[in-house]
């Protein structure tokens, strides 16, 4: 999902905060049934469900953990053989190619690879590092790494209209909604 | 179950307890004598390591044919405590044991700060340590490439991808509560501090969902890496054709070792570190119980481990062998034998009662017992073995001059260094973990 790019002053979406993980939830679940589709929720800790909700099917993070443990298996095996059959070096006619020997060279490479590839990944699909975000203006927000919970309707959904998510959020119990504009890029 | 006695719900108590500390440290004081020390030591570390460098390894005791001497004892015995810090992180991670949210931080850090010093040792203890990268595999117009059935080899990568993978799994376990201080942080250079290596973490959940995926998996992978590493360092020692360093259960055995001394360590430093922080409500002695049960455990099958090594001995028959054995009983270094036999698992059995593992004090000294036992086991298994093989003309004993002292101190003063710091300026437990765990006691009881 792609959240809205536009130039300063423009809306960037309506934010609800909500006290409760519980009210989170039930406002997330009411704003899909909605019709709402580009929406993301802020909480402290994971929700278990939460990203659910959201219709969030995303499991490219372990996919590219898997690609990264097979290349390292392949580069740590294929070193090893490599470097043993381009430069030869017989002791006592002992099989170049000297499998068991390799195994821990290969598994920590896999290693390796897989955690380096799916963090790298975990990290690229969530658009970080991004040090400035249109929600950091909010003054509330820096809540969400405490105690507080917030919800989003982005501007570039296809049912956007100011006033009607903001009724819409209203209704959800929140304690409070509010406007999040576009800011200048940081300079 | 309760995780901690703080008021259920109180996300932002939580929060403000933790994240508080390194934004407004409370016993700055203590701190700094702390600290003190820590640097003197540190001061050893780089006087040590400069007149190494300046006159050589021959500063040392080392000799043929102890030619590793205290440096790689020392090393094993650093990665060893490392380990425990993986294991009850991810380990518990995965069995879904909420109550390592209270330890897992901090433990984690242990394990990167041990397995920097234990990295240092072997490169300190290379004859021309400038050229340690030629143990890495690359090209170069020697074409000379590493010998890769080397268990010398393997130790490169192990500990490589070890350092590597602990690093990034402590990582990205502690963006959230960066998160967290940066919303607190109100002095500037707090702010850019956190700011920039909170990495703009806004807690979205797509974030903590593709967190969640990679955290787990990393979790899952750093297990059988633990196993792999101490095993490998095992395997240092048992390629090589010695009496004493021969038997089968050496892998198990190394790997146990290590939990035992690591989780000893995690007692001694969860104890100091409530009592020094006021984090009593977050590591209760129900956690102190819990470590107690841990260190028990594998203390007891490091005990089997001792005695697999007189029964493979015994049973094998080779007159080396028992030669060796009774050496280790009876001579010049029986002190480091029996050191680690009375240290290691006579304190120990105290934590067989409850309200001695639930004792902070008894609980801390156990731990620095058996971690004082490791010590004396780890520098026995080396020492003895090396300096009688089966060449009567080439025995000859080995003792640690000054300088292999003085830089043991230095490392202890590295890796306090270290720790110190992060204590002073990171959050050392997991706020947002916690929160979780209270959260889902919340909806459990609730349904």
């Amino acid at each position: 999902m792609r959240e809205p790019v536009s130039s300063p002053d423009e809306v960037f979406g309506v934010l609800a905060e909500f006290d409760r993980a519980e009210r989170l939830l039930e406002g997330a679940r009411r704003a899909r049934a909605a019709g709402y589709t580009r929406l993301d929720a802020y909480s402290p800790f994971p929700i278990e469900g939460l990203a659910e909700i959201l219709e969030f099917s995303d499991r490219r993070v372990a996919w590219f953990t898997l690609i990264g443990g097979v290349v390292g298996a392949i580069v740590g095996f294929g070193m090893q053989a490599y470097a043993n059959l381009a430069f030869p070096l017989d002791v006592g006619n002992r099989p170049l190619v000297a499998t068991p020997a390799f195994m821990l060279i290969t598994f920590e490479l896999t290693v390796l690879f897989a955690v380096l590839s799916g963090i790298g990944a975990m990290l690229a699909l969530n658009h970080l590092p991004r040090l400035h975000h249109p929600l950091f203006e909010i003054d509330e927000f820096r809540l969400a790494s405490a105690d507080k919970f917030f919800l989003v309707i982005f501007s570039n959904d296809a049912h956007f209209s100011r006033d009607r998510v903001a009724e819409l959020l209203g209704s959800f119990d929140p304690i409070r909604v509010r406007l999040v504009r576009h800011t200048e890029p940081p300079k | 179950m309760n995780v901690t006695s703080t008021r259920p719900g109180d996300y932002a108590g939580i929060t403000h307890e933790i994240v508080e500390v390194p934004l407004h440290y409370p016993g700055r004081r203590a701190w700094w004598a702390c600290f003190g020390v820590a640097l003197l030591l540190l001061l050893s570390f780089f006087v040590s390591v400069g007149w190494l460098f300046w006159y050589g390894v021959g500063v040392w005791g080392n000799n043929i044919p102890v030619g590793w001497g205290l440096a790689i004892s020392n090393y094993i015995w650093f990665i060893g405590i490392g380990h425990a810090g993986t294991l009850i992180s991810a380990m518990l991670l995965l069995l879904q044991q909420h109550w390592r949210n209270s330890l897992n931080r901090f433990a984690e850090a242990m394990t990167l700060f041990a397995v920097i010093c234990g990295g240092l040792y072997p490169l300190v203890h290379l004859g021309r340590p400038w050229l340690f990268y030629w143990v890495a595999p690359y090209p170069n117009t020697m074409t000379l490439w590493p010998q890769f059935r080397s268990p010398i080899t393997w130790d490169f990568f192990a500990v490589l991808t070890y350092l590597t993978v602990s690093i990034l799994f402590w990582y990205i376990g502690i963006i959230p509560d960066l998160a967290a201080a940066r919303d607190r942080a109100r002095k500037r250079r707090y702010q850019v501090f956190f700011g920039l290596t909170a990495l703009g973490w806004r807690g979205s959940a797509r974030h903590w969902a593709r967190w969640r995926q990679i955290y787990v998996v990393t979790a899952a992978i750093a297990v059988p890496l633990v196993v792999s590493v101490h095993s490998e360092i095992s395997m240092i020692f048992a390629a090589g054709p010695i009496p004493g360093w021969t038997s089968t259960v050496f892998p198990p055995y190394f790997v146990l070792g290590a939990a035992f001394s690591g989780f000893a360590v995690v007692s001694m430093i969860a104890v100091v570190l409530r009592h020094a922080l006021g984090f009593e409500n977050l590591v209760t002695p129900r956690h102190l119980d819990l470590l107690g049960k841990l260190t028990l455990a594998t203390g007891l099958m490091t005990g089997y481990g001792y005695w697999a090594e007189v029964f493979d001995t015994l049973y094998g028959g080779d007159h080396q062998e028992f030669g060796t054995m009774l050496d280790r009983l009876t001579g010049a270094y029986a002190w480091s034998y029996w050191g680690a036999i009375v240290l290691n698992f006579l304190p120990l059995q105290l934590l067989w009662w409850r309200s001695m593992r639930r004792n902070p004090l008894v609980l801390f000294l156990i731990g620095l017992s058996a971690s004082v036992g490791m010590w004396c086991e780890r520098y026995m298994l080396l020492t003895t073995t090396l300096y009688r093989d089966y060449l009567v003309s080439s025995w000859r004993e080995f003792h640690p001059s000054f300088w292999e002292w003085s830089l043991y101190a230095g490392m202890l003063g590295v890796f306090l260094t270290l720790f110190l710091l992060f204590v002073r300026f990171l959050p050392t437990i997991s706020s947002f973990e916690i929160k979780e765990a209270m959260f889902e006691e919340r909806e459990a009881h609730h349904a």
